[in-house]
Protein backbone atom coordinates (compact mmCIF):
# COMPACT_ATOMS: atom_id res chain seq x y z
CA UNK A 1 0.00 0.00 0.00
CA UNK A 2 1.14 3.51 -0.75
CA UNK A 3 1.81 5.69 2.31
CA UNK A 4 2.28 9.04 0.61
CA UNK A 5 0.27 10.88 1.60
CA UNK A 6 0.03 9.11 4.93
CA UNK A 7 -3.20 8.95 6.92
CA UNK A 8 -1.82 11.60 9.26
CA UNK A 9 -1.08 13.93 6.34
CA UNK A 10 -4.56 13.42 4.90
CA UNK A 11 -6.19 14.19 8.24
CA UNK A 12 -3.99 17.30 8.61
CA UNK A 13 -5.11 18.49 5.19
CA UNK A 14 -8.82 17.94 5.92
CA UNK A 15 -8.51 19.65 9.32
CA UNK A 16 -6.85 22.68 7.70
CA UNK A 17 -9.69 22.85 5.18
CA UNK A 18 -12.37 22.67 7.91
CA UNK A 19 -10.62 25.27 10.11
CA UNK A 20 -9.41 27.75 7.51
CA UNK A 21 -11.91 27.47 4.66
CA UNK A 22 -15.18 25.80 5.67
CA UNK A 23 -15.73 27.05 9.24
CA UNK A 24 -15.29 30.79 8.50
CA UNK A 25 -18.04 30.51 5.86
CA UNK A 26 -20.57 28.86 8.17
CA UNK A 27 -22.93 30.33 10.76
CA UNK A 28 -25.17 29.09 13.53
CA UNK A 29 -25.58 25.36 14.02
CA UNK A 30 -23.44 24.49 11.01
CA UNK A 31 -20.55 26.56 12.42
CA UNK A 32 -20.90 24.71 15.72
CA UNK A 33 -20.78 21.35 13.94
CA UNK A 34 -17.68 22.48 12.02
CA UNK A 35 -15.94 23.11 15.35
CA UNK A 36 -17.01 19.66 16.56
CA UNK A 37 -15.73 18.16 13.30
CA UNK A 38 -12.37 19.90 13.73
CA UNK A 39 -12.10 18.54 17.27
CA UNK A 40 -12.88 15.06 15.97
CA UNK A 41 -10.08 15.36 13.40
CA UNK A 42 -7.70 16.36 16.21
CA UNK A 43 -8.79 13.25 18.13
CA UNK A 44 -8.03 11.13 15.05
CA UNK A 45 -4.57 12.70 14.82
CA UNK A 46 -3.85 11.90 18.46
CA UNK A 47 -5.14 8.34 18.12
CA UNK A 48 -2.96 7.80 15.05
CA UNK A 49 0.13 8.78 17.01
CA UNK A 50 -0.69 7.49 20.49
CA UNK A 51 -3.19 4.67 19.90
CA UNK A 52 -0.85 1.79 18.99
CA UNK A 53 1.43 2.23 22.03
CA UNK A 54 -1.55 2.82 24.35
CA UNK A 55 -3.19 -0.43 23.20
CA UNK A 56 0.05 -2.41 23.51
CA UNK A 57 0.56 -1.16 27.06
CA UNK A 58 -3.08 -1.84 27.95
CA UNK A 59 -2.83 -5.38 26.64
CA UNK A 60 0.39 -6.07 28.54
CA UNK A 61 -1.24 -4.90 31.79
CA UNK A 62 -4.39 -6.94 31.12
CA UNK A 63 -2.36 -10.08 30.47
CA UNK A 64 -0.65 -9.67 33.85
CA UNK A 65 -3.93 -8.93 35.62
CA UNK A 66 -6.10 -11.66 34.08
CA UNK A 67 -3.29 -14.23 33.62
CA UNK A 68 -4.67 -14.92 30.13
CA UNK A 69 -2.67 -16.16 27.16
CA UNK A 70 -1.10 -13.73 24.76
CA UNK A 71 -3.27 -14.84 21.85
CA UNK A 72 -6.42 -13.24 23.32
CA UNK A 73 -7.63 -10.01 21.71
CA UNK A 74 -7.82 -6.76 23.64
CA UNK A 75 -11.62 -6.89 23.48
CA UNK A 76 -11.73 -10.43 24.89
CA UNK A 77 -9.33 -9.48 27.68
CA UNK A 78 -11.48 -6.48 28.61
CA UNK A 79 -14.65 -8.58 28.58
CA UNK A 80 -12.98 -11.12 30.82
CA UNK A 81 -11.89 -8.34 33.20
CA UNK A 82 -15.47 -6.97 33.30
CA UNK A 83 -16.76 -10.44 34.13
CA UNK A 84 -14.24 -10.91 36.95
CA UNK A 85 -15.32 -7.59 38.45
CA UNK A 86 -19.01 -8.37 38.14
CA UNK A 87 -18.76 -11.74 39.86
CA UNK A 88 -16.58 -10.27 42.60
CA UNK A 89 -13.35 -12.12 41.74
CA UNK A 90 -11.75 -8.71 41.42
CA UNK A 91 -12.52 -5.80 43.71
CA UNK A 92 -11.11 -2.32 44.18
CA UNK A 93 -8.63 -3.92 46.60
CA UNK A 94 -7.21 -6.31 43.97
CA UNK A 95 -3.54 -5.39 43.58
CA UNK A 96 -2.93 -3.59 40.31
CA UNK A 97 -6.58 -3.25 39.28
CA UNK A 98 -7.12 0.43 40.04
CA UNK A 99 -3.64 1.28 38.73
CA UNK A 100 -4.44 -0.51 35.47
CA UNK A 101 -7.80 1.26 35.07
CA UNK A 102 -6.15 4.57 35.84
CA UNK A 103 -3.35 4.10 33.28
CA UNK A 104 -5.90 3.01 30.67
CA UNK A 105 -8.21 5.95 31.37
CA UNK A 106 -5.32 8.46 31.26
CA UNK A 107 -4.11 7.08 27.92
CA UNK A 108 -7.66 7.20 26.52
CA UNK A 109 -8.24 10.73 27.82
CA UNK A 110 -4.94 11.90 26.31
CA UNK A 111 -6.45 10.92 22.96
CA UNK A 112 -10.09 11.93 23.55
CA UNK A 113 -9.84 15.14 25.59
CA UNK A 114 -6.28 16.03 26.65
CA UNK A 115 -7.41 19.24 28.34
CA UNK A 116 -10.08 17.65 30.57
CA UNK A 117 -9.79 18.81 34.17
CA UNK A 118 -10.41 15.42 35.77
CA UNK A 119 -6.87 14.13 35.42
CA UNK A 120 -5.70 16.79 37.87
CA UNK A 121 -7.72 15.11 40.62
CA UNK A 122 -5.99 11.74 40.30
CA UNK A 123 -3.57 10.69 42.96
CA UNK A 124 -0.02 10.19 41.68
CA UNK A 125 0.10 6.57 40.52
CA UNK B 1 -48.88 18.62 11.71
CA UNK B 2 -48.49 22.40 12.07
CA UNK B 3 -45.86 23.76 9.70
CA UNK B 4 -46.15 27.41 10.50
CA UNK B 5 -45.36 28.20 14.10
CA UNK B 6 -45.35 31.93 13.46
CA UNK B 7 -48.94 32.12 12.16
CA UNK B 8 -50.12 29.79 14.93
CA UNK B 9 -48.50 32.06 17.53
CA UNK B 10 -50.00 35.16 15.87
CA UNK B 11 -53.45 33.61 16.15
CA UNK B 12 -52.74 33.00 19.84
CA UNK B 13 -51.24 36.42 20.55
CA UNK B 14 -54.19 37.80 22.52
CA UNK B 15 -53.79 34.86 24.96
CA UNK B 16 -50.10 35.45 25.53
CA UNK B 17 -50.18 38.80 27.32
CA UNK B 18 -52.57 41.49 28.47
CA UNK B 19 -52.88 43.19 25.08
CA UNK B 20 -50.84 40.98 22.79
CA UNK B 21 -51.59 41.67 19.14
CA UNK B 22 -48.90 39.93 17.11
CA UNK B 23 -45.51 38.31 17.44
CA UNK B 24 -42.09 39.05 15.95
CA UNK B 25 -38.48 37.83 15.96
CA UNK B 26 -39.34 34.14 16.28
CA UNK B 27 -36.10 32.21 16.51
CA UNK B 28 -34.99 28.75 17.56
CA UNK B 29 -32.64 28.74 20.54
CA UNK B 30 -29.81 26.24 20.73
CA UNK B 31 -29.73 23.69 23.49
CA UNK B 32 -32.46 21.34 24.62
CA UNK B 33 -31.81 17.99 22.99
CA UNK B 34 -35.23 16.45 23.45
CA UNK B 35 -37.52 19.51 23.19
CA UNK B 36 -37.54 22.50 20.87
CA UNK B 37 -37.10 25.90 22.52
CA UNK B 38 -38.06 29.05 20.63
CA UNK B 39 -37.90 32.70 21.64
CA UNK B 40 -40.17 35.44 20.29
CA UNK B 41 -41.36 38.96 21.02
CA UNK B 42 -45.00 39.66 21.78
CA UNK B 43 -46.01 43.09 20.48
CA UNK B 44 -48.70 44.61 22.70
CA UNK B 45 -51.39 47.02 21.54
CA UNK B 46 -50.02 49.77 23.77
CA UNK B 47 -46.72 49.63 21.87
CA UNK B 48 -44.75 47.70 24.51
CA UNK B 49 -42.99 44.41 23.83
CA UNK B 50 -42.87 41.29 26.02
CA UNK B 51 -40.43 38.47 25.47
CA UNK B 52 -41.76 34.92 25.46
CA UNK B 53 -40.46 31.37 25.21
CA UNK B 54 -42.16 28.51 23.37
CA UNK B 55 -41.30 25.01 24.46
CA UNK B 56 -42.47 22.43 21.99
CA UNK B 57 -42.11 18.70 21.35
CA UNK B 58 -39.88 17.98 18.32
CA UNK B 59 -42.03 19.02 15.32
CA UNK B 60 -44.91 19.36 17.73
CA UNK B 61 -45.26 15.62 18.12
CA UNK B 62 -44.79 13.97 21.49
CA UNK B 63 -42.88 10.80 20.73
CA UNK B 64 -42.50 7.85 23.05
CA UNK B 65 -38.97 8.34 24.34
CA UNK B 66 -36.59 5.78 25.69
CA UNK B 67 -35.55 8.05 28.57
CA UNK B 68 -37.87 9.05 31.37
CA UNK B 69 -38.62 12.56 30.10
CA UNK B 70 -42.16 13.72 30.81
CA UNK B 71 -44.73 15.24 28.45
CA UNK B 72 -44.85 19.02 28.03
CA UNK B 73 -48.24 19.59 29.73
CA UNK B 74 -46.88 17.73 32.79
CA UNK B 75 -43.70 19.83 32.67
CA UNK B 76 -45.80 23.01 32.48
CA UNK B 77 -47.92 21.96 35.47
CA UNK B 78 -44.78 21.13 37.41
CA UNK B 79 -43.18 24.52 36.68
CA UNK B 80 -46.37 26.21 37.92
CA UNK B 81 -46.27 24.23 41.18
CA UNK B 82 -42.58 24.98 41.70
CA UNK B 83 -43.08 28.68 41.06
CA UNK B 84 -46.02 28.79 43.44
CA UNK B 85 -43.75 27.25 46.08
CA UNK B 86 -41.21 30.05 45.67
CA UNK B 87 -38.71 28.38 43.34
CA UNK B 88 -37.36 30.91 40.82
CA UNK B 89 -38.88 29.49 37.64
CA UNK B 90 -40.48 30.98 34.55
CA UNK B 91 -44.15 31.88 34.62
CA UNK B 92 -46.17 29.51 32.39
CA UNK B 93 -48.54 31.67 30.36
CA UNK B 94 -50.34 29.23 28.10
CA UNK B 95 -50.48 25.46 27.68
CA UNK B 96 -51.29 24.76 24.04
CA UNK B 97 -54.37 22.81 23.08
CA UNK B 98 -55.09 20.89 19.93
CA UNK B 99 -57.07 23.83 18.48
CA UNK B 100 -53.98 26.06 18.79
CA UNK B 101 -52.50 24.05 15.88
CA UNK B 102 -48.96 24.24 17.21
CA UNK B 103 -48.51 20.72 18.55
CA UNK B 104 -47.60 19.66 22.07
CA UNK B 105 -46.21 22.89 23.53
CA UNK B 106 -46.49 25.58 26.16
CA UNK B 107 -45.54 29.25 26.32
CA UNK B 108 -43.77 30.92 29.20
CA UNK B 109 -42.26 34.20 30.24
CA UNK B 110 -38.69 34.95 29.18
CA UNK B 111 -36.23 35.25 32.08
CA UNK B 112 -33.24 37.54 31.40
CA UNK B 113 -29.81 36.20 32.20
CA UNK B 114 -27.07 33.81 31.17
CA UNK B 115 -27.32 30.01 30.89
CA UNK B 116 -24.02 29.20 29.18
CA UNK B 117 -21.80 27.66 31.86
CA UNK B 118 -18.33 28.88 30.74
CA UNK B 119 -19.69 32.45 30.55
CA UNK B 120 -21.25 32.20 34.01
CA UNK B 121 -17.94 30.92 35.39
CA UNK B 122 -15.78 33.58 33.69
CA UNK B 123 -17.85 36.75 33.34
CA UNK B 124 -16.50 39.70 35.33
CA UNK B 125 -20.02 41.11 35.67
CA UNK B 126 -21.20 37.91 37.37
CA UNK B 127 -18.54 37.81 40.13
CA UNK B 128 -20.99 38.68 42.92
CA UNK B 129 -23.55 36.32 41.44
CA UNK B 130 -21.05 33.45 41.58
CA UNK B 131 -20.25 34.20 45.22
CA UNK B 132 -23.94 33.97 46.15
CA UNK B 133 -24.88 31.12 43.83
CA UNK B 134 -24.06 28.05 45.95
CA UNK B 135 -26.26 29.26 48.81
CA UNK B 136 -29.02 30.27 46.39
CA UNK B 137 -28.89 26.80 44.80
CA UNK B 138 -29.22 25.32 48.30
CA UNK B 139 -32.30 27.46 49.00
CA UNK B 140 -33.93 26.59 45.69
CA UNK B 141 -33.21 22.89 46.10
CA UNK B 142 -34.74 23.01 49.60
CA UNK B 143 -37.90 24.62 48.14
CA UNK B 144 -38.06 21.94 45.43
CA UNK B 145 -37.44 19.06 47.83
CA UNK B 146 -39.99 20.24 50.41
CA UNK B 147 -42.70 20.96 47.82
CA UNK B 148 -46.06 19.49 48.81
CA UNK B 149 -46.34 16.36 46.67
CA UNK B 150 -50.14 16.59 46.61
CA UNK B 151 -49.83 19.68 44.35
CA UNK B 152 -47.76 17.83 41.75
CA UNK B 153 -48.77 16.07 38.55
CA UNK B 154 -48.23 12.32 38.42
CA UNK B 155 -44.46 11.67 38.32
CA UNK B 156 -42.28 8.62 38.01
CA UNK B 157 -40.55 7.42 41.18
CA UNK B 158 -36.86 6.50 40.97
CA UNK B 159 -34.75 5.60 44.00
CA UNK B 160 -30.98 5.12 44.17
CA UNK B 161 -31.31 1.40 43.48
CA UNK B 162 -33.81 2.01 40.66
CA UNK B 163 -31.25 4.29 39.04
CA UNK B 164 -28.42 1.79 39.44
CA UNK B 165 -30.64 -0.89 37.90
CA UNK B 166 -31.75 1.27 34.98
CA UNK B 167 -28.29 2.54 34.06
CA UNK B 168 -26.68 -0.87 34.49
CA UNK B 169 -29.26 -2.38 32.14
CA UNK B 170 -28.50 0.35 29.58
CA UNK B 171 -24.74 -0.16 29.95
CA UNK B 172 -24.95 -3.94 29.54
CA UNK B 173 -27.30 -3.49 26.58
CA UNK B 174 -24.68 -1.50 24.64
CA UNK B 175 -22.28 -4.45 24.95
CA UNK B 176 -19.24 -2.16 25.06
CA UNK B 177 -16.90 -3.27 27.88
CA UNK B 178 -15.71 -0.44 30.15
CA UNK B 179 -14.28 -2.20 33.25
CA UNK B 180 -14.23 1.05 35.24
CA UNK B 181 -18.02 1.20 34.97
CA UNK B 182 -18.38 -2.42 36.16
CA UNK B 183 -16.22 -1.62 39.16
CA UNK B 184 -18.19 1.56 39.91
CA UNK B 185 -21.50 -0.35 39.78
CA UNK B 186 -20.11 -2.96 42.22
CA UNK B 187 -18.77 -0.32 44.58
CA UNK B 188 -21.98 1.76 44.53
CA UNK B 189 -24.17 -1.29 45.15
CA UNK B 190 -22.06 -2.39 48.11
CA UNK B 191 -22.17 1.05 49.73
CA UNK B 192 -25.66 2.29 48.78
CA UNK B 193 -27.06 4.62 51.45
CA UNK B 194 -30.34 3.87 53.24
CA UNK B 195 -33.15 5.48 51.23
CA UNK B 196 -34.85 8.67 52.43
CA UNK B 197 -38.51 9.54 51.97
CA UNK B 198 -39.03 10.36 48.28
CA UNK B 199 -39.33 14.05 47.40
CA UNK B 200 -39.65 16.04 44.19
CA UNK B 201 -36.21 15.88 42.50
CA UNK B 202 -35.44 18.26 39.61
CA UNK B 203 -33.25 15.65 37.93
CA UNK B 204 -30.93 17.95 35.95
CA UNK B 205 -30.05 20.78 38.35
CA UNK B 206 -26.71 22.14 37.03
CA UNK B 207 -25.23 25.03 35.04
CA UNK B 208 -26.76 24.97 31.59
CA UNK B 209 -30.22 24.62 33.11
CA UNK B 210 -29.91 27.55 35.55
CA UNK B 211 -30.55 31.14 34.47
CA UNK B 212 -28.04 33.43 36.22
CA UNK B 213 -28.06 37.24 36.33
CA UNK B 214 -25.96 39.74 38.28
CA UNK B 215 -27.94 38.92 41.45
CA UNK B 216 -27.36 35.18 41.09
CA UNK B 217 -29.95 32.47 40.44
CA UNK B 218 -32.79 33.95 38.37
CA UNK B 219 -34.50 30.81 37.12
CA UNK B 220 -34.46 27.02 37.29
CA UNK B 221 -35.16 25.63 33.81
CA UNK B 222 -35.59 22.29 32.04
CA UNK B 223 -37.80 20.30 34.37
CA UNK B 224 -38.36 17.39 32.00
CA UNK B 225 -36.28 14.90 34.04
CA UNK B 226 -38.03 15.68 37.35
CA UNK B 227 -39.21 12.68 39.34
CA UNK B 228 -39.82 11.50 42.89
CA UNK B 229 -36.58 10.39 44.44
CA UNK B 230 -33.82 11.00 46.95
CA UNK B 231 -33.02 14.67 47.72
CA UNK B 232 -29.29 13.90 47.68
CA UNK B 233 -29.52 13.01 43.97
CA UNK B 234 -29.88 16.69 42.92
CA UNK B 235 -27.09 17.82 45.26
CA UNK B 236 -24.69 15.12 44.03
CA UNK B 237 -25.50 15.88 40.38
CA UNK B 238 -24.38 19.53 40.51
CA UNK B 239 -21.12 18.32 42.11
CA UNK B 240 -20.27 15.95 39.21
CA UNK B 241 -16.91 17.06 37.79
CA UNK B 242 -18.28 17.23 34.23
CA UNK B 243 -20.63 20.00 35.48
CA UNK B 244 -17.73 21.99 36.97
CA UNK B 245 -16.66 22.95 33.43
CA UNK B 246 -12.95 22.90 34.21
CA UNK B 247 -13.17 24.60 37.63
CA UNK B 248 -12.54 21.32 39.43
CA UNK B 249 -11.52 23.04 42.66
CA UNK B 250 -15.08 24.34 43.20
CA UNK B 251 -17.15 21.28 44.01
CA UNK B 252 -20.55 22.89 43.41
CA UNK B 253 -20.89 23.46 39.67
CA UNK B 254 -17.39 24.93 39.31
CA UNK B 255 -18.42 28.04 41.27
CA UNK B 256 -19.05 27.21 44.94
CA UNK B 257 -18.42 25.29 48.13
CA UNK B 258 -20.63 22.37 49.10
CA UNK B 259 -20.70 23.56 52.73
CA UNK B 260 -22.32 26.83 51.61
CA UNK B 261 -24.97 24.99 49.59
CA UNK B 262 -25.73 22.51 52.39
CA UNK B 263 -25.98 25.09 55.14
CA UNK B 264 -28.35 27.29 53.09
CA UNK B 265 -30.31 24.13 52.21
CA UNK B 266 -30.80 23.22 55.88
CA UNK B 267 -31.66 26.81 56.86
CA UNK B 268 -34.31 26.90 54.12
CA UNK B 269 -36.03 23.81 55.49
CA UNK B 270 -34.12 20.99 53.79
CA UNK B 271 -32.55 18.11 55.72
CA UNK B 272 -29.13 18.61 57.24
CA UNK B 273 -26.53 16.77 55.14
CA UNK B 274 -22.73 16.69 55.37
CA UNK B 275 -20.46 16.76 52.28
CA UNK B 276 -19.69 13.09 52.95
CA UNK B 277 -23.42 12.30 52.54
CA UNK B 278 -23.13 13.57 48.97
CA UNK B 279 -20.05 11.55 47.92
CA UNK B 280 -21.99 8.42 46.93
CA UNK B 281 -24.40 10.51 44.85
CA UNK B 282 -21.63 12.38 43.06
CA UNK B 283 -20.13 9.04 42.08
CA UNK B 284 -23.53 7.80 40.86
CA UNK B 285 -23.84 11.06 38.89
CA UNK B 286 -20.49 10.57 37.11
CA UNK B 287 -21.46 7.02 36.24
CA UNK B 288 -24.87 8.12 34.95
CA UNK B 289 -23.31 10.87 32.81
CA UNK B 290 -20.84 8.35 31.36
CA UNK B 291 -23.71 6.06 30.38
CA UNK B 292 -25.74 9.00 29.06
CA UNK B 293 -22.79 9.76 26.75
CA UNK B 294 -22.90 6.13 25.58
CA UNK B 295 -26.65 6.54 25.01
CA UNK B 296 -26.10 9.63 22.87
CA UNK B 297 -23.39 7.84 20.89
CA UNK B 298 -25.76 4.86 20.49
CA UNK B 299 -28.22 7.20 18.72
CA UNK B 300 -25.44 7.72 16.16
CA UNK B 301 -24.43 4.05 16.11
CA UNK B 302 -27.96 2.90 15.31
CA UNK B 303 -28.27 5.48 12.52
CA UNK B 304 -31.07 7.49 14.17
CA UNK B 305 -28.99 10.69 14.15
CA UNK B 306 -25.96 10.81 11.83
CA UNK B 307 -24.57 14.12 13.21
CA UNK B 308 -20.89 14.53 14.07
CA UNK B 309 -21.96 15.87 17.47
CA UNK B 310 -23.66 12.58 18.37
CA UNK B 311 -20.65 10.59 17.23
CA UNK B 312 -18.15 12.78 19.07
CA UNK B 313 -19.92 12.65 22.43
CA UNK B 314 -18.98 8.97 22.64
CA UNK B 315 -15.44 10.18 23.26
CA UNK B 316 -16.57 11.96 26.42
CA UNK B 317 -17.08 8.65 28.20
CA UNK B 318 -13.40 8.58 29.20
CA UNK B 319 -13.77 11.81 31.20
CA UNK B 320 -16.22 10.05 33.49
CA UNK B 321 -13.85 7.09 33.84
CA UNK B 322 -11.13 9.40 35.11
CA UNK B 323 -13.57 11.01 37.55
CA UNK B 324 -14.87 7.65 38.77
CA UNK B 325 -11.35 6.40 39.39
CA UNK B 326 -10.49 9.53 41.40
CA UNK B 327 -13.67 9.05 43.47
CA UNK B 328 -13.05 5.31 43.98
CA UNK B 329 -9.49 6.00 45.12
CA UNK B 330 -10.77 8.61 47.57
CA UNK B 331 -13.29 6.10 48.99
CA UNK B 332 -10.59 3.43 49.35
CA UNK B 333 -8.30 5.87 51.16
CA UNK B 334 -11.09 6.95 53.50
CA UNK B 335 -12.22 3.40 54.25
Amino acid sequence: MHKHPSLAELVDAVKAFVDDTAAPNLTGHAAFHARVASNVLATIQRELYQGPTAEEDEKARLLLLTKATETESLDTLNRSLCRSIRVGEMTPATPGLIDHLKSTAIAQLNIDQPRYSGARRLKEG
Amino acid sequence: MPQDIESALNALASNLGESGSKIANLRRLSGGASQETWAFDLLNENGSTSRRILRRAPNGVSAARSDNAMTLPVEAALIRSARAAGVPAPSVIHICEESDDIGEAFIMDFIEGETIAPRILKSGALGEARAALAAQCGESLASIHTLDKSTLPQLEASSAIDQLDRYEELYLGYDIPRPTFDLAFQMLRKSAPAPLDPVLVHGDFRLGNLMVDENGLAGVLDWELAHLGDPREDIGWICVNSWRFGRTENRVGGFGELDDLLSAYATAGGQRFTPADIDWWEMLGSLKWGIMCMTMYDIYRTGADPSVERAAIGRRVSETEIDLIALMEARLTDA
